[in-house]
């Protein structure tokens, strides 16, 4: 076994196509049985990195090692440990559902019935035995990302890699979605995910690095980040000047901004539960009547401004492929 | 979890070997699968054989030794004809592979990767044999006959499948340089059409001018074509048997390489 506690590790990874600088020194390190989730815009690099980590791509400078083997010389080691489920389901398309968790089973070296038997028992985990032996072309967007995930597990790895697991999916789909990643956690596997979405970060993941033009920006658990881009805000909204004035003078420091042409106050809150119920139960005591109240969560939008001082970037092409 | 997952213990180079053996399972069922792609392999064959015997026959038997029939002439070269104009489908099948996802997933794995090229290379010989059968049954149809021996079948099998396999591999390096599946059929378009038709498959180099001439009697697909007909019309094979050998190793010696070596650069960026 190995003796390290953490599964991956990357110091400075560098990456240029040419004069532009995808990734300008990327340090990563994810701890066994533990899920890491790289946060970023488009563009950021998240692909990129993941596709290095997988072995899919060389990168200029740096050292990257999976399960202690070199991602450079020890390719088909790491292969061997590594699921990788990536953007563009990556399935056969005219294969059914069973044959292709079959195929990839045996590529991955597991003996022809070991194959056959955990395609089975994946196919039922995932939903898909009735689509089972139907062509995946036929597959709807959410299912044909099962069948990838699937296909990625078919050898039970110890590293996962999921690059934007959700991007594109339904609702529904991407909660089911997060419940299979939710029960791969939970069996133990050390993952690595790279989404957009913060919210996606902070229900899964166990820390978060927040990555921008290619570098590291910040790192932490979701409530460390949290802390550090800004909390919850309550918005009270009041029907006149009046109750505005006095739920102002109740709140008092707890004030971070009120508009007077719209009759609203931004409260911070840390607490979200106690403090939002503190608020409001001070400003019924003072018998004022709140006409409506928003609780506002940071987004990924707030997680850049605050962090980098600007506006997420607009869409950018994002493919770390040429 | 369906007990303890058990892996195989054989060594690296039988791995390979089972690596190809996968692709071309999984290459030979796109080919059954791909039910547009399978009506082409059955009605292009009998379509050229129909339309060029008919068409061209009355006008070309003219030119051809006493006791010829053009039908009879013909059949080399539309066999021939038809498993170089096939290789298309190895080609885009290549490229297909490339462009899609599916090579990422590929080479996430501790496969070898080359065997994705081995699985569409020996699948189109599936193919074209099935192809070439469909071809051989309609010429008997519409009154194809030929006197050949067993063996001499077996040899016009066997040269066949060799140039065929060849061919493939010239096509497999269409497939990983061309960059979009529009590309690799014009690219295979501008080399295999004038292979073809410049040469001694549907008319005989009597009638050519001396640099078309030239070039027919010296090219590769003549060098089969010519083989293959001496054996069906049991005429002397000359040169051409060798010739024809010598042709598709050479391709297969050149090729092969290549087409892995641009395969595992492109693969490895």
């Amino acid at each position: 076994m190995p003796t390290s506690d953490y599964v991956i590790k990357a110091k400075n990874l560098t990456k240029s196509y040419g004069s532009n600088e995808v990734l300008r020194g990327i340090d990563l390190k994810v701890q066994r049985g533990t899920m890491l989730a790289l946060l970023g815009p488009n563009g950021a690099g998240k692909t990129t990195t993941v596709r290095i980590l997988s072995t899919l791509l060389k990168y200029d400078d740096g050292t990257v090692t999976v399960e202690g083997h070199d991602v450079t010389t020890d390719a088909d080691k790491v292969r061997s440990v590594i699921g990788l489920t990536g953007q563009s389901a990556a399935v056969d398309e005219l294969l059914t559902g069973r044959e292709n968790l079959v195929m990839m089973g045996r590529l991955y070296r597991l003996t022809k019935a070991s194959a056959v038997a955990r395609a089975q028992e994946l196919l039922e985990e995932f939903d898909l035995v009735k689509a089972a032996e139907r062509p995946a072309k036929t597959y709807s967007g959410g299912m044909r990302r099962r069948l990838d995930l699937a296909v990625s597990l078919i050898a039970t790895p110890p590293v996962i890699f999921l690059d934007e697991p959700t991007t594109g999916l339904d609702p529904r789909s991407r909660l089911a979605m997060w419940g299979i990643i939710e029960r791969l956690k939970q069996a133990g596997t050390t993952i690595l995910l790279t989404t957009q979405y913060l919210e996606e970060a902070d229900q899964l993941a166990d820390r978060i690095v927040v990555i921008d033009g290619g570098k590291v920006i910040a790192e932490g658990t979701a409530a460390e980040l949290k802390s550090k881009i800004g909390n919850d805000r309550l918005q009270l909204t009041f029907k006149d000047i009046a109750s505005l004035t006095g739920a102002k003078g109740v709140l008092g420091k707890r004030v971070i901004e009120s508009d007077e042409k719209s009759f609203t106050v931004t409260v911070l809150i840390t607490d979200t539960n106690n403090d939002v119920r503190k608020a409001l139960e001070d400003i019924a005591a003072a018998k004022i009547v709140v006409q409506a109240l928003d609780i506002h969560k940071p987004t990924l939008d707030d997680v850049f401004l605050s962090l980098t001082g600007k506006q997420k970037q607009p869409e950018k092409s994002q493919k770390g492929k040429k | 979890m369906a007990g303890i997952l058990e892996f195989e213990t054989k060594p690296k180079v039988f791995l390979a070997v089972q690596d190809s053996l996968l692709m071309v399972k999984r290459s030979s069922t796109h080919i059954l699968r791909n039910t547009d792609q399978l009506l082409g392999a059955f009605f292009q064959p009998i379509m050229f054989l129909v339309l060029f015997a008919t068409v061209f026959g009355g006008a070309i038997s003219k030119a051809l030794p006493a006791g010829v029939t053009y039908l009879n002439f013909l059949m080399a070269g539309i066999i021939v004809q038809t498993v170089a104009f096939g290789s298309t489908t190895t080609a885009v099948a290549v490229c297909n592979d490339l462009q899609k996802g599916i090579i990422d997933r590929f080479r996430s794995l501790p496969m070898s990767n080359i065997a994705v090229l081995n699985g569409h290379v020996v699948s189109d010989l599936f193919r074209n044999t099935i192809s070439t059968v469909v071809m051989l049954l309609t010429g008997l149809i519409i009154g194809f006959r030929s006197h050949a021996s067993v063996v001499a079948w077996l040899a016009i099998a066997s040269l066949l499948l060799l140039f065929t396999f060849a061919f493939s591999w010239l096509a497999a390096i269409v497939g990983v340089f061309a960059k979009s599946v529009e590309a690799v059929q014009w690219l295979t378009f501008v080399i295999i059409f004038p292979l073809t038709f410049a040469s001694t498959a549907f008319v005989p180099a009597e009638g050519m001018n001396h640099v078309l001439k030239a070039f027919a009697l010296n090219q590769p697909i003549t060098q089969v074509v010519e083989a293959v007909r001496a054996l069906i019309l049991g005429t002397p094979i000359g040169n051409y048997g060798w010739l024809a050998v010598i042709w598709s190793v050479a391709i297969l010696v050149v090729a092969v390489p290549v087409a892995s070596w641009l395969f595992r650069r492109k693969t490895s960026q």
